[in-house]
């Protein structure tokens, strides 16, 4: 693997493989000195075309306790804004000397589009395409489930049987897309949940099961309920009548939460419109894995920055840890 | 041509208890011993060799694993290796008598980024190494201080340590 671009990319072995070493790095959380050397001397670029606190915070203190020098680049204020085009940019990021591209767009494609366009020759990884993928953040979300549900005993484990529900702005979603793939690679069973102006089209080829009520999708006892944030920026039309019929049809509501299993997680990307899709109760609630999910963002970053940076080649050493 | 067995398991098993009885002996005062096997097969060693000592001297000792993959020099130069776990055991290694524990002494960089790994995780008061096979070809100013067996080798050679836990067997061999 060179690029991390969209989570159908890898196998069931290469997303374990991702997890296990985002276990190895969490450790590094624990120690005395919480730095590692694997990217020394490498370059990271973080170039953001679109507004990103968390994700970009994540990346930069993921290369950053890897030793990699980092750098970020936000349109705003680059050159970006002077209509300097996509190629034009990474190819000056690459001739400073960028080992990695780390590339959020407004596009979906446009990492894809670095990635095997001929521009360039550094590892590309996607931080959010459009509405299209977000890689990253389905392994957080895997992640942060199997640590969950099995513990110190999560190395090797894939989610087989788990069920997860995904409530919210599916069309919109490069986090609903990504995890739908990865929780299916896995052997999650997914569920989702939207009003049918917020499905995509062609959703009924996903390997996953529709539901059109809250109600009936948490009725299935999941192990998991991943909440979308309804996505304000992306949506140029009305998709719902009200905000507060939206809260009170596909809303974790305070009497959703009781209703969950005392186990069921409650997920949520960030960043969160409380009292919109998630009331403060299952925001705050111990079933909640939000700051988890936050802290884990930064472990299964250094992992993939891990696995593509700091070896020679793309190839994977099949024998691992051999001497 | 054939691997030839230099070490069979009633030889492993022997070796394994004397450096258990030479680190004992190597204590002054009340240190505590804490054996850090590098894997995979040094974590191995580390829990057998951390076996004897407790049925010796019980109380004193604790094993755990100290994975090198992410200090190696030739990081950027082999494709990417997937890390082991590192279980430092409870009560860290801060003022303890670290005992790394490898299978095969060779170039000796395994040790070079064990001890860069080591200080991440604290402060030792002595770092001692012990390994089942010194086989020479230093690279590096490191020697160990228990060696289960000295086998001179030619580079050429291949020495493969087989554990029980690992692959089914005891048995360290040289093949051409």
């Amino acid at each position: 693997m060179k690029h991390l671009l969209s989570t159908r990319d890898f196998d069931r072995e290469a997303a374990i493989r991702i997890l296990d070493v985002a276990e190895d790095m969490a450790q590094t959380a624990h120690r005395e000195v919480r730095k590692l050397p694997p990217l020394r001397g490498k370059t990271i670029v973080n170039l953001f075309f679109e507004d990103s606190t968390r994700t970009r915070l994540s990346f930069e203190s993921a290369a950053k306790r890897l030793s990699a020098d980092v750098i970020t680049v936000s349109a705003k204020g680059s050159s970006v804004s002077k209509g300097e085009s996509l190629k034009d940019t990474a190819q000056t990021l690459v001739a400073m000397g960028a080992d990695a591209i780390v590339v959020r767009h407004h596009h979906s494609g446009a990492a894809h589009q670095l990635a095997h366009a001929g521009w360039i020759d550094a590892a590309i990884i996607n931080a959010g395409d459009g509405t299209h993928e977000h890689p990253t953040q389905a392994l957080l979300d895997a992640f942060t489930i199997r640590a969950r549900r099995f513990g110190d005993s999560s190395r090797g484990h894939d989610l087989a049987g788990l069920r997860v529900v995904i409530v919210g702005d599916i069309l919109h979603s490069r986090v609903a897309r990504s995890n739908v793939w990865l929780l299916t690679t896995l052997g999650a069973e997914v569920h989702i949940v939207a009003p049918r102006t917020l499905l995509p089209h062609g959703v009924e080829h996903w390997p996953v099961r529709v539901h059109e009520h809250l109600d009936s999708a948490l009725a299935t006892a999941p192990d998991a309920v991943m909440m979308l944030r309804i996505q304000g920026e992306r949506m140029r039309d009305a998709f719902f009548p009200s905000t507060r019929e939206y809260a009170r049809e596909w809303g974790l509501t305070t009497e959703r939460l009781a209703l969950l299993g005392p186990d069921t997680m409650v997920m949520h990307p960030g960043p969160m419109n409380r009292g919109l899709e998630i009331s403060s109760a299952a925001a705050d609630s111990e079933r909640s894995t939000v700051l988890a999910q936050v802290t884990n963002g930064v472990s299964i970053r250094m992992a993939v920055l891990y696995l593509l940076v700091a070896g020679s080649s793309s190839v994977a050493d099949p024998a691992g840890g051999e001497k | 041509m054939v691997a030839r067995t230099v070490l069979h398991d009633a030889d492993i098993t022997r070796a394994l208890r004397r450096i258990a009885h030479e680190v004992l002996e190597s204590r002054r005062g009340d240190g505590r011993l804490v054996f850090l096997g590098i894997p995979t097969r040094g974590v191995t060693l580390a829990q057998r060799i951390q076996r004897v000592v407790d049925d010796i001297e019980p109380g004193v000792s604790c094993a755990g694993a100290l994975d090198i993959t992410l200090y190696r020099d030739d990081l950027a130069r082999t494709p990417t290796r997937t890390p082991a776990p590192t279980r430092i055991p409870p009560g860290g290694i801060n003022d303890a008598i670290v005992v790394l524990v490898d299978d095969v002494l060779y170039s000796g960089r395994t040790i070079r980024a064990a001890l860069d790994a080591l200080v991440d995780h604290g402060r030792p008061r002595v770092v001692r190494l012990a390994v089942l096979v010194d086989r020479g070809h230093r690279e590096l100013p490191i020697r160990a201080d228990f060696v289960g067996k000295n086998l001179p080798s030619s580079t050429s050679e291949r020495v493969s340590v087989h554990l029980a836990e690992v692959d089914g067997i005891d048995e360290v061999t040289i093949e051409p």
